[in-house]
């Protein structure tokens, strides 16, 4: 089983609303504290379509530029909120033909923020 | 039809309505775009900008900040069905991407979506909800070029837990929580033999008269014994917090929870003093470091 290289982010809040905008995801938890705070967060947080973003770049970092991604299965957890490390850890769980399976944790403070499969075809 | 099959009837309608309109992508595919999501994400795959990364073809389609859904968008009547049910809280649970081929600059993307599945309702950590999930496909012109399975919860809130347990009041006791509510801790003595007895009780422990009174502690004492409470959660309390046995310079020892200190900082022989807690029609008695 091989074990991919850990994928360290320091999730700032430059980090969170940088990404946000260039998703084009303009939903104010992501980028105003007071509004995610009326809204019940501790702070603004990661959104989804960054977090699938990473997920992929965890295994693409890896896997190598020739490599093409078919499928990126994620669930989601624990918010990860501006301030938190985000930490990523996988293995490839199975191997058909050039077609590798990697399972995907993400980290935080407050437990698994995402959880998923990624499938890649290795060059 | 009860309210669970009214749901279910408005979901199979919408299911059969299949994909809703196309909704096209404001911008082509391009660079700068890729550049600015590379850029904030860290990836720096030599593969960018000449193809997109897979993982952005939600944001082609992205509704911007003014977003406007169809009026056949499945989703948007899916909730506002359960939000009419009393199911007002969202919250996305997964997301399953599949990408058939790289897009390049240039090709400007089209979405729907349908409705692929409605599951409920399910008792779940946030609350009962339901389980809705739609089914995205991006196309170039024709070609199909990606899809998506998006879930989310939509569910009733729990309601938040603010008030603690409340303390049993029985006869023997009743001095006990009068007392806390005038700043009083009080400890029970025996009026026979004068013996001093906590946690209080009909009997004397020592001479099995039954005739009890109390007199007024000072509130000092110090850490006999203590546990630092993780899990399980407690209504009303946030984890970790300090529950010390404390024994008081009167001689009895006393529960309560050690207040304003860092776990790790908590020792045998630490010298505290009572302070008074409202809780709901009680008072409780705690202890902070002195």
């Amino acid at each position: 089983m091989t074990d991919l290289p850990e994928l360290t982010i320091d999730v700032t809040p430059t980090f969170v609303i940088s990404t946000a905008l260039a998703t084009r995801d303009f939903q104010d938890v992501h980028h105003d504290r007071d509004k995610a705070v009326q809204r019940g967060s501790k702070d603004i947080f990661l959104n989804i379509l960054t977090t699938t973003g990473l997920v992929q770049r965890f295994v693409t970092d890896w896997a190598g530029p020739d490599a093409f991604v078919r499928n990126v299965s994620i669930k989601l957890g624990v918010p990860c909120y501006a301030g938190e490390t985000l930490t990523f850890s996988g293995s490839v769980t199975a191997q058909d033909g050039a077609e590798a399976t990697v399972r995907v944790v993400g980290r935080n403070s407050l437990g698994d923020h995402v959880t998923g499969t990624v499938k890649v075809v290795l060059p | 039809m009860n309210a669970d099959e009214q749901i279910l009837a408005a979901a199979r309608e919408l299911a059969a309505r299949g994909e809703c309109t196309p909704r096209t992508a404001r911008d082509p595919v391009n660079e700068p775009m890729i550049n600015n999501w590379t850029e904030a994400l860290g990836d720096n795959s030599s593969a960018y900008p000449a193809v997109a990364p897979p993982a952005m073809i939600q944001v082609w389609t992205m509704g911007g900040l003014h977003p406007q859904r169809s009026d056949d968008d499945p989703l948007g009547r899916m909730m506002e069905v359960l939000d009419a049910a009393g199911y007002t809280s969202v919250v996305a649970t997964n997301s399953d991407q599949t990408y058939h081929r790289l897009v390049k600059p240039g090709e400007r993307l089209a979405v729907t979506s349908r409705l692929a599945d409605v599951v409920g309702p399910k008792r779940t950590a946030l609350g009962e909800g339901w389980f809705v999930t739609t089914h995205n496909i991006w196309r170039s012109g024709d070609e199909v070029v990606g899809e998506m399975l998006w879930s989310v919860l939509k569910f009733k809130p729990k309601p938040a837990v603010t008030a603690s347990v409340p303390p049993l009041v029985s006869r023997d006791t009743a001095f006990f929580w009068d007392g806390t509510k005038t700043g009083e801790l009080r400890i029970q003595k025996c009026s026979a033999c004068g013996a001093l007895r906590h946690p209080p009780g009909p009997m004397c422990p020592r001479c099995n008269a039954l005739d009890p009174t109390y007199v007024v502690a000072s509130g000092l004492g110090e850490v006999y014994s203590y546990v630092v409470h993780h899990h399980p959660q407690v209504p009303g309390k946030r984890t970790p917090f300090v529950i010390a046995l404390v024994e008081l310079e009167e001689g009895v020892r006393m529960l309560g929870e050690l207040h304003d200190i860092d776990p790790e900082q908590v020792k045998i022989g630490l010298p505290v003093r009572v302070r008074y807690v409202p809780s709901g029609e009680f008072v409780l008695p705690a202890w902070e470091v002195r």
